[in-house]
């Protein structure tokens, strides 16, 4: 399903150049009606192109305003079922509701640090340049292993 | 400032080594590259025509991390398992490359951040957020079948990304940027010297001069006409933004192609095309036919027309299509996957907690990477455990990092006994390198140009662990070879003047014809991206073996799709942009046909139905032993 984004609650990102939804999708459908010429709807986000929307709720997870929801695919799904996340800094809770009204809750884990706090290098060695040219990576983690190779290469 | 639409500005840049795209990949080789670079003046730079926290095939999340070696299992075994499951035709060098490499970037990923799943020691399953030993520790992962492991993944490409980031420093990446051509050097045909793209934000175009480049821009989706519709054609299987514009760039720029008549059709969940993988593995679910057989056990005897590849433990993907097609053209489909006999046969064995967790888990699944499959659950009223779901194959896709291997030829490792030049000559064209390694690894044919991912041709199931081992693979090489070539100033072949004119020709094209017409759509002179794109989708789709013949075809029918494709390409001459996102739409869409171009003459020249399942060369049925390579 294409999202789409509520009226009454995208406010436009606050009149930034750039909303959140346009900078986070991947596919470079949201889009912000500056003048409302498109949408009638001046200073607010709309999804340009729903035929080409993944239902990747990226703009979804990341709107501030919790503006933007999906409306599944209408050639394909019957109307009437909402899967709606709520992304906080280390899960995310699913609120999920049928067409015929049941519904269901997930809270799943989404990391385990806190959000910008890697440090690519800290703790790692530098590169041994003299290396360069040997298998493996500038830092080993436990994870390089050769095997048994013998029955490779076929011609 | 930026230009106006039509006049854009131009910026020339020169760097040493640029990264074309953001994704796994990529990420991964910015995370290598600034270390190895450390120190040596060599310039960096990341373009990515998306945001990297949600750019690339991994944007939405994964529910597993499909290669995953661990302590128990050889690199080895695995790569002969890329083997079978592709018919044979993969490079065990490059497999197994990744395969030795590939847990070093799993740890890393877990001591970002990202939560993987684990087993305690009476075999009780746990999410990743439970502070149990780490992998590199010695934890135990959750398989869900021999090579996979379950994490608990919304987040994987932002926790990836942010790495990235980091390592590169923001000024070294550059977003929203499109790169559509590589430019060659001018006292070198074989030599790539620079990209050139624009930005999809303001009328700026870019002109990059490099010494090394990787082109890791990821597969192909869409050249083939959906099976939806509407707005559901968005739903691809595999992200609906990767325009092939890895093969064709690579191609245009000369590298060696490899195997892309190769191709993937996944079995998925109908319409969504929700994973099947856990199901099958982690739940034990089956699937049937439309009366309940199974098609694996009642067709098994056809898996005996191709040994070995049938013979394996677990058949090769394609003929597992090959099984249910069967069903499907003889009509007995609809196809099944019987959840509700999975899920019952598990709450025979699991206390209520678990069997509470088994439901999340089925449905985190979805959640992680394909919401658009749970968006047809509910609004079909499908509670798995009470009602099966449909499966369908997808129309087909190109990608070499899945459970394919369409792409370039590379340079391997040299340390494993891969074909030399004294070795391996016979039949190779003079310009190409004879033997699997010429110095730098993962570079191209194409002097100063790299790639990895789905880039990498005949070296499948490398996934998103697997991409991102061999982007630090690749990033290794290139500053060897930045070191190597100091000297060396890329020259472009072609001016800046006439590569700004190509790159913003259909902004051209919509300028001067846009009021010929009253209908901006209809218009004699120009062509609109969507509706080139809906050519090139209904000629593959007919013609070169896509859902509408149930992937059949032959060499009539490759022939006039040839001379559709070439019309289409004169008319690509034609295609408008209103404005930048249509300029972003026209490109995406000239990487496809040169894509779709490349996948159609491989399949012609390859006179075999290598692939039954994925695509039938009619009369060709079976796998021709004498045509194994090449």
């Amino acid at each position: 399903m294409p999202t789409f984004v509520r009226t009454e609650k995208c406010d436009g990102c606050k009149g930034q150049d750039k909303t959140a939804c346009m900078y986070i999708c991947p596919h470079d459908l949201m889009a912000l009606d500056k003048d409302g010429s498109v949408t009638g709807h001046a200073m607010k986000a709309y999804n340009q192109e729903p035929e080409q929307c993944w239902e990747c709720y990226s703009c979804v997870k990341i709107c501030p305003q919790q503006a933007i929801e999906a409306r599944h695919y209408a050639d394909i799904v019957p109307l009437g079922g909402s899967v709606q996340p709520l992304r906080g800094s280390d899960s995310i809770m699913w609120t999920i509701k049928f067409r015929n009204g049941t519904l269901k809750r997930f809270k799943f884990p989404i990391r385990t640090t806190p959000e910008g706090s890697i440090d690519p290098y800290g703790g790692k060695p530098a590169a041994d340049m003299s290396k360069i040219e040997e298998n493996g990576f500038f830092v080993q983690c436990n994870g390089y292993r050769e095997g048994d190779r013998s029955e490779l290469i076929k011609l | 400032m930026a230009g106006e639409f039509g006049n854009p500005e131009v910026v020339e840049e020169e760097v040493d080594i640029l990264l074309i795209g953001g994704g796994m990949a990529c990420c991964g080789a910015g995370y290598e590259v600034m270390r190895w670079a450390e120190g040596t003046d060599l310039k960096i730079r990341l373009v990515d025509k998306a945001a990297m926290d949600r750019s690339g095939a991994v944007a939405m999340g994964l529910s597993a991390i499909n290669t995953y070696i661990g302590t128990e299992q050889d690199p080895a075994d695995y790569t002969r398992m890329v083997s079978n499951d592709l018919m044979g035709i993969t490079r065990d060098d490059l497999a197994y490359d990744v395969g030795r490499h590939v847990d070093e970037s799993v740890h890393l990923f877990e001591e970002w951040g990202l939560p993987i799943w684990k087993t305690d020691e009476n075999g009780e399953r746990f999410d990743g957020s439970k502070g149990m030993t780490p992998l590199k520790d010695g934890g135990k992962p959750v398989r869900s079948g021999k090579w996979q492991i379950m994490i608990n993944g919304e987040s994987y490409k932002w926790i990836v990304a942010e790495a990235a980031k980091k390592a590169l420093g923001t000024d070294n990446i550059q977003e929203r940027i499109f790169i559509v051509k590589l430019v060659n050097d001018k006292n070198d045909p074989n030599r790539v010297a620079g990209a050139v793209g624009f930005s999809v934000r303001e009328d700026k175009v870019f002109v990059y001069k490099a010494k090394a480049i990787l082109l890791a821009a990821g597969g192909c989706v869409n050249i083939f006409r959906p099976r939806s519709v509407g707005e559901g054609t968005g739903r691809a299987w595999y992200p609906v933004w990767n325009a092939g514009s890895t093969y064709a760039m690579a191609a245009e720029a000369g590298a060696e192609m490899t195997l892309m008549e190769n191709r993937f059709v996944p079995t998925r969940f109908k319409d969504g095309y929700g994973p099947v993988g856990a199901w099958f593995l982690l739940f034990k679910s089956k699937a049937t036919n439309a009366t309940g057989e199974v098609y694996m056990d009642r067709n098994k005897d056809m898996l005996d027309d191709y040994p070995p590849y049938g013979a394996a433990a677990v058949p090769a993907s394609c003929l597992r299509n090959h099984l249910m097609l069967k069903e499907m053209k003889e009509g007995r489909g609809p196809i099944w996957m019987d959840t509700v006999t999975a899920l019952a046969n598990l709450r025979e064995t699991l206390t209520p907690r678990e069997v509470k967790h088994l439901e999340a888990e089925a449905w985190e699944d979805f959640l992680d990477m394909c919401i658009g499959q749970c968006g047809i659950w509910v609004g079909e009223n499908i509670e798995p455990d009470k009602k099966n779901s449909e499966l369908m194959p997808t129309e087909p896709y190109l990608l070499g990092s899945h459970s394919g291997c369409c792409g370039i030829w590379v340079s391997g490792p040299t340390d494993v006994g891969a074909p030399t030049d004294e070795a391996y000559s016979e039949g190779i064209p003079e310009h190409l390198p004879k033997g699997w390694n010429w110095g730098y690894r993962a570079m191209t044919t194409v002097t100063g140009l790299w790639t990895a991912g789905d880039g990498v041709g005949a070296s499948g199931h490398k996934f998103s662990s697997g991409s991102h081992a061999e982007g630090r693979l690749a990033a290794k090489a290139m500053v060897k070879f930045c070191l190597d070539n100091k000297d060396y100033k890329p020259e472009l072949d072609t001016s800046v003047e006439d590569l700004v004119a190509e790159i913003y020709k259909p902004v051209r094209n919509f300028m001067e014809h846009k009021d010929y017409s009253t209908a901006i759509d209809i218009n004699p002179n120009y062509i609109t991206p969507k509706m080139l794109q809906f050519r090139l989708q209904k000629i593959m789709d007919e013609y070169v073996a896509g859902v509408a013949t149930y992937y059949t075809t032959n060499e009539h029918m490759l022939k006039v799709a040839g001379e559709k494709i070439d019309m289409l390409k004169e008319d690509a001459e034609k295609m408008r942009a209103k404005d930048l996102h249509e300029l972003l739409r026209a490109w995406e869409n000239y990487h496809r046909i040169i894509t779709a171009e490349a996948h159609m003459k491989h399949i012609e020249f390859r006179q075999e139905s290598r692939y039954p399942g994925f695509y039938y060369r009619a009369h060709v049925d079976l796998v021709d032993k004498s045509k194994l390579f090449k």
